[in-house]
């Protein structure tokens, strides 16, 4: 029953997070400091996403595996490989390490 | 058809693939965790939203309960107000329509229909989402299935497909040389937040590296 719960309530806050800019800016146009702002948000915010998910767990700071998959993927990625075969060397990799290791 | 949804629906596929495989290792955690295959299937068909739903079924199935669970996933999802708001002008319609449109903000779409200039291309955004979706559900489907037998999905690499989604996005990004600064700036406000904060919110603070833009 608690999943059931926690299911439905993580679906509304979602839902309310995502609808929240959208509704609240809505149509106005930004003022142009706040564009440059915006602009700056994607380079950002996926730079943190990428850092925080290879090398925290939790509330922790670690490296493993997944840190050289990650690498490698990094490597294949500069050189323009597609990205389905990114991802399954950098699993690949990731495995093999922590199989070694 | 609009030709930019039709785009979106092109560029979403690798993602969706990608997609594919990161839902079926949430499948098999969340099974694992104690969540019923159909539990962790709906999940994904109306949460939608990778690092929320694997924040909040570990601490649930970890006993954390019920708060603690919805408000992990929840801050997870913080960086969904930044860039709500980064999409917002680009939107058509009223509010109601709007808070839609805003429905189908997901990382890969967002980041593929940023012009680079402050503003979006909701059309390939909403395009692009189409087939994500349809990935996520049917990998949660297939990881849900495997469950108890697949063991521990780490073992298999699969914790990295994750970082490597994300890594693809940043990388087109970075092509733009004025990106980079404030894109290691951000790793590192990050990183440094972790052991301070609960997880989540190193992620949405890090966005204040891009007030860097009011100096420009």
């Amino acid at each position: 029953m608690t999943a059931w719960l926690m299911i439905g309530a993580l679906a509304v806050t979602t839902a309310l997070i995502k609808a929240f800019g959208p509704v609240l800016v809505g149509g106005r146009e930004l003022p142009p400091t706040a564009v440059k702002v915006i602009a700056l948000l994607p380079p950002v915010l996926l730079a943190a996403l990428v850092v925080t998910s290879t090398l925290s767990e939790g509330q922790r700071l670690h490296v493993d595996a997944s840190a050289a998959g990650v690498a490698v993927a990094g490597v294949m990625i500069w050189r323009r490989l597609p990205l389905l075969v990114v991802v399954l060397t950098a699993v690949v990799v990731t495995a093999g390490v922590r199989a070694l290791t | 058809m609009d030709a930019s949804f039709r785009r979106g629906l092109r560029a979403g596929v690798p993602f969706s693939l990608v997609g594919f495989l990161l839902s079926m290792s949430f499948g098999v955690l969340a099974v694992q965790a104690g969540f019923s295959a159909l539990q962790a299937i709906v999940m994904s068909a109306v949460v939608h939203a990778g690092s929320a739903q694997f924040a909040a079924t570990a601490i649930l199935g970890a006993g954390g309960g019920l708060v603690p669970s919805v408000l992990a996933g929840s801050l997870m999802n913080a960086r969904f107000l930044a860039m709500g708001i980064a999409v917002a002008p680009s939107l058509r319609g009223g509010p109601g329509r709007r808070a839609l449109q805003g429905q189908t903000v997901v990382d890969p779409s967002w980041a593929l229909a940023n012009q680079g200039d402050g503003s979006f291309d909701r059309q390939l955004m909403m395009g692009a989402t189409v087939p994500q979706y349809a990935g996520w559900v049917s990998g949660t489907v297939a990881g849900a299935f495997l469950g108890d037998v697949a063991g521990d999905p780490d073992r298999f690499g699969l914790d990295v497909v994750f970082p490597v989604f994300f890594l693809a996005l940043l990388a087109a990004e970075l092509r733009d040389p004025r990106s980079r600064g404030v894109a290691l700036a951000g790793a590192l406000i990050a990183l440094a937040l972790v052991p301070f904060t609960p997880p989540g919110v190193p992620v949405l603070a890090a966005g204040t590296a891009a007030l860097v833009g009011l100096a420009r």
